[in-house]
């Protein structure tokens, strides 16, 4: 069973890797053709990497985001089902090319850690793990197209600003399309990490016995919230949008990858499991 | 090909000044000319495209009829004499008449290439065409082929949706910084001519309100009504720019008449919502340094005819795909036609006929060594004579003249070719 577990997720490796070069394809050519099937499988690669948390669901009998392989994948996952969820209501031309790398990036990285079965630590046996985990993951899945889109952002205004029109002035959507994205993604992103972070506190208090205890992971959750914070906050009260949310949406991420990944082989602390 | 009787002649803004053009055109509308086409004989269809830049025909013409000095005559009057036309004139024969009616209806014969127009005005030639009869199964054909490769064209191809005009690519810019314009509203400052044409076509995009702005008011009064708008003062100019999205500016003023921190002002009440200045003014109405304020951009005269350049190669590197559809596309309707003409269709019936026949005796003969030379003569002749009177029916019926002035030789070229296993023949070679 493991080996068939194993041989899914190569399955989902080599898609992504299709998906991701039908895109590029795509991108350079503006073949319609080839756009098409980048859709198709890009729905196909949501689908099997589905399975395959359900199939790891079903093996190790706990929600599959303890590990750092786990966790990176749920995160490649979220981001996948975060864009066909965006996708189905809004078309953002060329946004799939920039979405279909990250998420191809995240599955070669997830593939770089232990991919083996451990029974689940005493600590973390809680209906708590798959709310506040997965809700957190969906969370940085819905960030991470808000990064997507504030790159598309900056790399197109930095055109129509400076008056060169090159590669991106004909591929991409207009600015007011971008901005859309953003504001749209960061509100979700912005939402979901907030449930994240209460159902923490309160895992936190059962577990721990306190709901916060500046431990380093829930310190750079806490700022990464606040920069989402003063982003949304801003754009409702001086209409903050445009270059300024594009800048906060790549700043915003980049606390993201440091809670995910920094602080757990930098600094420590109790939220470690994962390695 | 065999389609020596396809016959395109006419004029185009190319080859032939406007002063020529004026007298040839037709502007009482296309009724009378093509009445005056359907006199000439040996014409079986014709169809007459005319427009500012072109004038048209395209004829089917019955092979053993001189019809080009008629239809010449026609064209050009008594005015001009015959050796001055030929001067101006282009005359296509064939595959190629076919190649320059494709071209012409994908917009690559056109003066601005890529235009959307041509397209229309053809359609509506057509229409005139095969409202008085003046087409025929063979024209049908032609022209609905392209329609169709016209809009195989414009559908993989990007030839149209390159702007090479400075108003076009104002609304190009516009169109990537807000996407959709509908809810947008235009300021015009100054009522220069250039600024008129740009606000057209932001109004062509559907935006919500054209506001003038203009030292004299009458003047911004009258332009105003034109786009249905409204009129202001100059000196309202600040406060207006909290409500609208679009500025074009075109003031023969010789200063800067908007300032980089009269614009930052409106900012904050504006939300930051972006604002596109566009001037077109030389000597410069706006500050230049409006660029450095967020979500503002600017372009002036300079800039957008950079964007013009940056679309005319695109464009023509559209073309040259283009161009490749329509030989494509020429060289199908060749095959179809080939398939379907008289002529080649009497050539293989005959030598199928002859094939078995003289196939046949000298198998025979082959047969009856007593049979000599002279009698062998006779059986050939016999056999020959055989072969004409059962051919005769079947060329009579496709030479045969259309009955109730309808043409239908494709359907009796299919019908002989069928019955005579003609087409299975040529598909196996």
């Amino acid at each position: 069973m493991e080996e068939l577990t194993y041989l899914l997720f190569q399955a989902i490796l080599g898609i992504a890797f299709v998906v991701t070069a039908a895109y590029l394809v795509y991108f350079i050519s503006q073949n319609k053709q080839i756009r098409k099937i980048a859709r198709v499988l890009m729905v196909v690669s949501g689908v099997l990497q589905s399975l395959y948390i359900l199939v790891r669901f079903a093996l190790a009998g706990y929600t599959p985001i303890t590990s750092q392989h786990e966790a990176v994948f749920f995160f490649a996952w979220a981001t996948t089902w975060a864009y066909l969820s965006f996708r189905w209501r809004h078309s953002v031309k060329n946004f799939g090319t920039f979405v279909s790398v990250l998420i191809f990036c995240l599955i070669v990285i997830s593939s770089f850690s232990e991919k083996k079965i451990d029974p689940l630590l005493p600590a973390l046996q809680s209906l708590w793990l798959p709310i506040h985990g997965g809700v957190s993951l969906i969370a940085y899945g819905f960030l991470s197209l808000a990064f997507c889109g504030g790159l598309m952002y900056l790399l197109l205004e930095r055109e129509l600003k400076s008056k060169k029109f090159g590669y991106f002035f004909s591929r991409f959507p207009s600015l007011d399309a971008l901005d859309q994205l953003n504001n749209h993604c960061l509100t979700a992103g912005f939402i979901f990490l907030t449930i994240g972070i209460v159902t923490g506190s309160i895992w936190a208090r059962q577990a721990w016995g306190t709901y916060w205890q500046w431990d380093p992971k829930e310190t750079w959750s806490l700022i990464t919230w606040f920069i989402y914070l003063v982003q949304l906050h801003q754009r409702f009260t001086v209409g903050w949008r445009g270059k300024r949310a594009a800048v906060m949406a790549v700043i915003g991420f980049t606390a993201v990858i440091f809670t995910l990944w920094g602080v757990t082989y930098l600094l420590g602390g109790v939220h470690s499991y994962a390695r | 090909m065999p389609g020596e009787n396809i016959i395109l002649l006419g004029v185009n803004h190319k080859n032939t000044p406007v002063e020529i053009r004026e007298q040839i055109a037709v502007s009482g509308g296309y009724e009378e000319p093509l009445a005056a086409l359907k006199q000439i004989a040996g014409l079986r269809e014709c169809y007459l495209l005319s427009t500012c830049n072109r004038v048209e025909l395209l004829l089917v013409a019955e092979p053993q009829f001189d019809i080009e000095d008629k239809v010449v005559a026609f064209l050009f009057g008594e005015q001009i004499p015959r050796t001055e036309a030929n001067h101006y004139l282009y005359l296509l024969y064939g595959q190629e008449a076919v190649h320059h009616l494709f071209m012409v209806a994908a917009s690559l014969d056109s003066m601005v290439v890529g235009e959307v127009q041509i397209l229309g005005q053809l359609k509506e030639a057509y229409r005139h065409a095969a409202r008085f009869g003046c087409t025929g199964p063979l024209l049908n054909k032609l022209l609905h082929k392209s329609f169709s490769v016209a809009k195989r064209v414009r559908s993989e191809t990007a030839i149209g949706s390159s702007a090479v005009s400075i108003s076009y690519a104002a609304v190009q810019l516009a169109r990537k910084i807000f996407g959709n314009l509908k809810d947008k509203k235009v300021l015009l400052i100054g009522a220069g001519e250039m600024a008129e044409l740009a606000a057209e076509h932001l109004v062509g995009q559907g935006v919500a309100e054209v506001i003038v702005a203009n030292r004299t008011l009458s003047r911004a009064v009258d332009l105003a009504k034109r786009f249905h708008g409204k009129a202001i003062s100059i000196g309202e100019l600040v406060p207006q720019l909290e409500h609208v999205d679009i500025i074009i500016s075109s003031t023969g003023a010789t200063d800067i008449i908007l300032h980089k921190d009269e614009v930052k002002s409106v900012m904050r009440a504006r939300m930051n919502s972006p604002l596109f200045f566009i001037d077109i003014a030389v000597p410069r109405d706006l500050d230049p340094r409006l660029i450095e304020i967020d979500n503002v951009y600017l372009y002036d005269i300079d800039d957008l005819s950079n964007v013009v350049e940056i679309n005319k190669s695109e464009r023509d590197k559209e073309a040259v795909k283009a161009g490749r559809i329509v030989d494509e596309e020429t060289l199908k309707f060749q095959r179809w036609y080939q398939g379907v003409a008289v002529t080649p269709t009497i050539q293989a019936l005959k030598k199928k006929l002859d094939d078995i026949a003289l196939g046949e005796l000298e198998k025979t003969l082959a047969r009856m060594p007593q049979v000599d030379d002279i009698d062998r003569k006779t059986l050939v002749k016999m056999v020959e004579a055989m072969v004409a009177k059962i051919l005769h029916d079947p060329l009579m019926y496709l030479k045969s003249e259309s009955c109730a002035g309808r043409d239908n030789s494709d359907l009796k070229v299919t019908i002989v070719r069928e019955l005579f296993g003609l087409t299975k023949e040529e598909d196996g070679r």
